[in-house]
């Protein structure tokens, strides 16, 4: 077994694990330096919630070596739950407490003592606005407000290390985006932080490093940008009405592969208006009609399908990016 | 602070959320307690008079409802382990016990917590039913030690029972199945001297009766409430109390212990 070194932040080396003969995880190695963000992107059932069982300690890996601030988490995992918190993907409050009893407990759990406990649980339903609702039981709360309690009753501990499973997914677009506001404060006060999403927004937004799982295996790491500039950039695709202007345009443009079927011209470009309005006079000037055209700038779901050979976003919830303007 | 000092807060902790969830889930509470209640009513008014005849006493009813008391004293302690086993399902099939369990804290403080909770609702149950009792005109002839020792060893059963309802809630898949196996306890008790005298039951069931846990420690109860002799009962009830709460906590423990194996999705 490889030995990882004491190190703060996260640090995993071949992690294995498999239920049955099913593989869940093949030989995944990561590294979060201490005070950063990252992302475990991937589709269901990728690995990502497997991965954060075992580093949070819920379950044991098969094999690899594993280390949180510096305690092993096979050996000592006594010693990395004092310093972890752990958002699941499923709701982990107690729905016969108030809201602000259950910060207590946590509180109580966390051995706080009397006075510390209630001004730190003061000071995190103030921070989560969660004040006027601290003492209706947990039943009453939205999901939004659900979630911002779970992660709260995380943080009572002042964990250095948290995990956040799908932290987001079932959120509005504003309690979302509380929920990001949230995460990046808690980066830029030196918490080191794993969140998995299925969201390629998401990790674009918050990442500092993004690790692409799919099927048990990590098969692309590195910087927002950096993925993003791992494959080809944008383009525009053209639609037509018959093939004869399809091929017309194909020549103009000295475009490649039209697509005879969907009648599609596929032409490169940066998204500009000026590069844009240059294409649209020279196909005016040379009288070709288009019928409308859409835009595509390269996003995180490109990284995705060039690395994996299949799209995370399309079968999730449509790419905005990619709908079609009509020209008229 | 120590070890020991951590495992003690954490175990009071978990005991103040388990009282909490019993006030906060009233009508579960309220028909664990009732249940006992409104059988002791049947027992007496319905069953009563008949049943009290064949005890060949001349006040029927009364006579019988000094004998089925302890009966419906331990009709409390089965209905209130199903409620142990109903909420410690729903610990385990909910989120929070993964939380729990990332934690560092005392890790069988969550089971302690169910443990004194419900031995504590149980005796505040059975001092609402001997309360009940006596206001329907149960009479004891039993001394303060006497009614102590049977407290005691009614604490001692319901201590093993609560044990054997948290495996059972923790063996449960869902929180329907863990409301439905602690059923087997009332029909055990049903199959005891907690409601009949075994000598009225023909052969085979007598026997099956007379060597089950309910059956000694009804007859101790009524012998340490009646000022009758107990004899052996007391020995057989408290060995089987142990004998239950050691397998049932080893199997508990084992339960909770266990990681899951597969991922739940």
């Amino acid at each position: 077994m490889t030995r990882v070194p004491a190190a703060p932040g996260i640090v995993a080396r071949d992690v294995c694990k498999s239920f049955g003969d099913q593989v869940a995880l093949d030989k995944v190695s990561l590294a979060v330096k201490e005070g950063t963000i990252l992302a475990l992107l991937g589709p269901n059932g990728a690995g990502k919630t497997t991965m954060v069982r075992i580093l949070s300690t819920l379950i044991r890996a098969d094999a690899g070596s594993m280390r949180i601030s510096g305690h092993d988490v096979v050996t000592d995992p006594g010693g990395v739950r004092a310093v972890i918190g752990v958002t699941g993907q499923f709701s982990a409050v107690d729905n016969l407490l108030t809201g602000a009893e259950n910060l207590q407990l946590m509180a109580d759990l966390r051995h706080l003592g009397r006075e510390a406990g209630r001004r730190r649980v003061a000071g995190l339903l103030e921070q989560f606005d969660l004040t006027d609702a601290a003492h209706k039981l947990i039943s009453t709360y939205s999901g939004g407000m659900r979630r911002r309690l779970d992660l709260a009753m995380t943080l009572v501990g002042k964990p250095r290390v948290i995990f956040l499973d799908e932290p987001t997914t079932g959120l509005d677009p504003r309690s979302r985006r509380t929920m990001w506001q949230v995460v990046r404060e808690l980066a830029s006060a030196g918490v080191t932080v794993l969140l998995t999403t299925q969201y390629l927004d998401e990790a674009d937004q918050l990442a500092d490093r993004i690790a692409v799982l799919d099927q048990g295996r990590i098969v692309a790491v590195g910087t927002p940008a950096e993925l993003k500039s791992r494959i080809p950039g944008g383009h525009v695709r053209l639609h037509f009405a018959d093939p004869d202007l399809l091929h017309s345009a194909a020549e103009l443009l000295g475009a490649a592969a039209p697509d005879q079927d969907q009648l599609v011209l596929q032409v490169p470009a940066d998204g500009t208006v000026d590069s844009l309005r240059e294409l649209l006079d020279e196909l005016h000037e040379a009288r070709i009609s288009v019928e409308r055209l859409s835009i595509h700038i390269p996003d995180l779901d490109d990284v995705f399908f060039a690395v994996t050979g299949s799209h995370v976003t399309a079968q999730l919830n449509g790419d905005p990016a990619r709908q079609g303007v009509p020209l008229s | 602070m120590t070890t020991l000092a951590y495992t003690l807060s954490d175990s009071r902790v978990m005991l103040r959320r388990n009282l909490k969830h019993q006030l906060r889930y009233p009508s579960m509470t309220v028909m664990l307690i009732g249940i006992p209640i409104v059988l002791l009513l049947l027992f007496v008014y319905v069953f009563g008079g008949q049943l009290g005849a064949g005890l060949g006493a001349h006040e029927g009813r009364s006579a019988y409802l000094n004998y089925v008391v302890p009966g419906l004293l331990l009709i409390t302690v089965a209905s209130a382990v199903q409620g142990t086993s109903i909420m410690v399902a729903m610990d385990m099939t909910g989120g929070i016990i993964d939380r729990f369990r990332t934690m560092a804290i005392a890790r069988a403080s969550v089971l302690t917590g169910h443990v004194l909770g419900s031995l504590i609702q149980i005796l505040a149950a059975t001092a609402i039913l001997i309360g009940v009792a006596f206001g329907l005109g149960f009479r004891s002839a039993a001394g303060p030690l006497d009614w102590l020792a049977a407290i005691g060893i009614l604490a001692l059963f319901a201590f093993a029972l609560i044990w054997l309802a948290v495996a059972l809630g923790l063996a449960a898949k869902s929180v329907e199945t863990a409301s439905n196996t602690p059923m087997i306890l009332f029909l055990l008790l049903f199959l005891s001297s907690g409601f009949v005298a075994t000598a009225t039951m023909p052969a085979g069931l007598r026997q099956f009766a007379e060597y089950q846990p309910f059956t000694p420690v009804a007859d101790t109860v009524r012998g340490l409430l009646s000022g009758a002799a107990i004899g052996d009962h007391a020995i057989a009830a408290i060995a089987w109390s142990i004998g239950i709460a050691v397998v049932a906590y080893l199997w508990a423990i084992r339960l909770y212990n266990r990681r899951r194996a597969a991922e739940p999705k």
